[in-house]
């Protein structure tokens, strides 16, 4: 198998699946002759020509809306987001209609739209170009939500979402689409949306994560197994709908629980998970669950100092990997 | 079945029967009116939920009766108990379920000498101490309530049974299930927390502790009419268990020199405004007692260990304690790689443990990890102490109160300034050989110090 990186496995889940399905398309900033300011589209309009990529004006709102009328008419609209940070003035026609078309129409009228939204820091971004806008759509019934954190990940899933009959929230963190490689079959393949992966087994300890943050976690597991903690690492994968099965299953394993992610700590992912394994797994913990998220601040510092405070990291996960073993 | 009353809708409770459109023996259709009731909101018609017919109404017209309350009862067409979730012979007017009593096992199952209290919420908690830096002494430095500190409840204390906190609900789950007495589990979790492991120890008959309190159990005995008796508190628990544990463990030997700290004296005279200016603390002597620990540690590394049964183990972190008053009890905060540090940076560290300390806190990390105990006996004009030893930490050190003393320098008679250093030390790990090196050490380097000492 090649091995690539995640912006490859991008364009090519694009690329096969417009091959696939004639009414796939994708609309957006810059994705058509610049091929993405990420490159994820690069080289598509010479294969499928100015009608199935579109380059669009610079408003997101424009882009969800077309997006949503044409996914009403039947086709399978990929708008791409330029930065999650821009995602705002999309956020009526994304929350407000998108997610609610479907039942609101009792199925008359579902969005099979899959919204490409690179997201997240770490990268230098900044204000506007590292902020992590997972926790809205995660809130919000009628979108499904994937944050996968691998190539092989990302293209399968990628897939599936744009098969989908529901709106889909497809979250790419920047800083793996270079960062990040791994091999990717020649083959076809898919990965269901809704299964979470346990991309590290272990007995003593759960983390609980999605995006980047996998790949810290898995080196601070690395780190702290020669100390005799064995750590199990949750990849959720899908936000929503979430494998609550796979958490569970994990957490009343280990009994402990850390919960790892780079978007604010209060009314996030994490939080849901607590609450979840508070319910459902209760007389399974033996030690408090915790997490380990970015800040209450408004978004991500520029300075380099601040953006390290902010963001968790493999040190700071393996402290709290220590904190865990140690109660 | 029973019909109840529909709630309605937010802030309505009650409704007040308008009027019946029914009359008992009537026939029924489903969703066919059957009661007008009339709210502060709205007045609404009630249909009947099933075919069949009104048997008996419960609730008159113009009677006011809560939400949920049965109002009527109807025989469903088939003679069944319709579509309603709750038995004909049921009332559902009762009041809401009691809670279920909590199973007399799951209540055995919580450990002894606990009061649902948790340790790690109140800052993990050893020494009750002396608060450092505190106004009214000679030496401005700590003040002390004990000679000796315990150790944190935080690392390496696994023998008190029970364990000193709230066990988690899968070692409550695993007790239940496996029938065990938590009071008879050893546990090594963060302060002395049964962990679920060790619960699987326990049951697995791996747990090779001795299942009793090391410490007899006094039988209860009434108050006299001269007594007044103190329950203990949690914290004062673990301390009492902490000396035991120490002095019952560990062979203790005790050492005392004079220091003469007339050079000290005036140093820190001589800088201590400036340092209050420049640092915003009082630059008070403990600093300079650390410093000259640390070093000697460095020198003597047998003194910065812990028995290990079968070896003595050496600690390459020389992470200094401090017996610090906290508002619960003694507590030992611990200067990490206190060896590092200048004299500002030990003056600037303290003053942030102490007043975290004070404040309740302290993270588990300020307590964790200490491999050596200074304790400032001093700060209440102590003069000499006898230590009891940190466990598992090879020794401690005491400071007493300077004391301007009359001694013999060059035969003639002198005023100095002078200051004892008590120690107390392990005499497993150690001989009074590097002891007595070892406090020498301390004594020639604050005696060394004087207006020419760098403090940065």
């Amino acid at each position: 198998m090649a091995i690539k990186n995640v912006i490859e496995a991008v364009r090519e889940a694009l690329r096969e699946e417009m091959q696939r399905d004639s009414k796939v398309f994708i609309l957006g900033e810059d994705v058509g002759r610049r091929g993405g300011v990420f490159l994820a589209t690069q080289n598509l309009i010479d294969e499928f020509g100015e009608s199935r990529v579109i380059d669009t004006p610079l408003a997101e709102a424009s882009i969800m809306g077309i997006a949503l009328g044409a996914a009403f008419h039947g086709m399978r609209p990929i708008p791409e987001v330029q930065f999650s940070d821009f995602i705002w003035p999309a956020m009526n026609q994304l929350i407000g209609e998108t997610a609610r078309a479907c039942y609101g129409t009792n199925g008359a009228l579902p969005v099979p739209m899959t919204i490409r939204v690179p997201y997240g820091g770490g990268i230098r971004g900044g204000l506007f170009h590292s902020q992590n806008v997972e926790t809205i759509f995660f809130h919000t019934p009628g979108l499904k939500v994937v944050a996968p954190a691998t190539p092989y990940d990302t293209k399968g899933l990628l897939k599936s979402a744009i098969r989908d009959n529901s709106p889909v929230v497809f979250l790419e963190h920047k800083k793996t689409y270079r960062l990040v490689r791994g091999e990717l079959p020649e083959e076809e393949y898919t990965i269901p949306i809704g299964l979470a992966d346990v991309k590290r087994a272990g007995e003593n300890i759960t983390i609980v994560t999605y995006g980047l943050m996998l790949h810290y976690c898995l080196e601070a597991a690395e780190a702290v197994a020669g100390e005799g903690i064995d750590v199990e690492v949750v990849d959720l994968r899908t936000l929503r709908p979430l494998d609550k099965e796979t958490v569970l299953n994990s957490v009343k394993k280990t009994g402990k629980l850390l919960i790892v992610h780079e978007d604010n700590v209060t009314g996030g992912v994490g939080a849901e998970i607590a609450a979840l394994v508070a319910d459902e797994a209760f007389e399974y913990l033996d030690g408090p669950v915790t997490r380990l998220c970015g800040p209450d601040v408004p978004t991500m510092p520029f300075a380099q100092t601040l953006e390290d405070e902010y963001m968790p990291n493999t040190d700071k996960i393996a402290q709290a990997l220590r904190k865990q073993a140690a109660y | 079945m029973i019909l109840e009353l529909p709630h309605v809708g937010e802030s309505v409770v009650e409704g007040t029967i308008g009027k019946w459109l029914k009359q008992p023996g009537d026939k029924l259709t489903r969703f066919e009116p059957l009661v007008e009731v009339v709210t502060d909101k709205v007045t609404m018609e009630v249909p009947s939920p099933v075919d069949g017919s009104l048997l008996k109404i419960l609730a008159q017209e113009g009677e006011t009766v809560p939400m949920g309350a049965a109002i009527a009862e109807l025989e469903t067409a088939d003679g069944s108990s319709g579509a309603a979730p709750t038995p004909a012979s049921v009332p559902t007017t009762a009041a809401p379920p009691q809670p279920t009593p909590t199973p007399a096992s799951t209540r055995q199952a919580a450990p002894t000498g606990t009061t649902g209290y948790l340790v790690r919420n109140i800052n993990p908690v050893g020494p009750t101490g002396g608060g450092v830096g505190t106004e009214q002494e000679t030496r401005g430095t700590a003040q002390v309530e004990e000679t000796a500190p315990v150790p944190p409840a935080a690392p390496t204390t696994g023998e008190a049974p029970g364990g000193p906190s709230r066990p988690s609900p899968a070692v409550r789950r695993l007790a239940k299930e496996h029938g065990v007495d938590l009071a008879q589990v050893r546990g090594t979790g963060l302060g002395g927390r049964i962990t679920r492991d060790d619960m699987m120890r326990h049951v697995e008959g791996k747990d090779t502790a001795p299942a009793a309190s090391p410490q007899p159990q006094p039988a209860a005995v009434e108050a006299g009419p001269d007594e007044q008796h103190v329950p203990l508190t949690p914290i004062r628990r673990m301390i009492a268990d902490a000396m035991v544990r120490s002095v019952t463990q560990i062979p203790h030997a005790w050492s005392t020199v004079e220091v003469d700290v007339t050079g000290l004296v005036a140093l820190r005279a001589q800088v201590r405004a400036a340092f209050q200016q420049s640092e915003g603390v009082d630059l008070t002597y403990l600093p300079f007692a650390i410093k000259s620990v640390a070093e000697a540690l460095k020198k003597y590394p047998s003194l910065n260990a812990s028995w290990g049964g079968d070896k003595i183990i050496l600690k390459r972190r020389i992470n200094i304690g401090i017996a610090v008053a906290a508002p619960h009890g003694l507590v030992v905060p611990v200067i990490h790689d206190a060896d590092r540090l200048s004299i500002a940076g030990l003056a600037t560290a303290l003053r942030d443990l102490t007043q975290r300390a004070r404040q309740n806190k302290l993270t588990i990390e300020d307590v964790q990890g200490g491999t050596f105990t200074l304790n400032n006996t001093g700060a209440l004009g102590s003069t000499i102490s006898y230590p009891i030893i940190n466990h598992p930490q090879a020794a401690i050190v005491t400071t007493e109160a300077i004391q301007k003393r009359a001694v013999v320098r060059d035969d003639a008679i002198a005023i100095r300034s002078m200051m004892n250093i008590c120690m107390a030390f392990d005499h497993r790990i150690n001989d009074g050989a590097e002891s007595g090196a070892f406090l020498q050490g301390i004594k020639s380097r604050l005696e060394s110090m004087g207006p020419d000492t760098p403090i940065y």
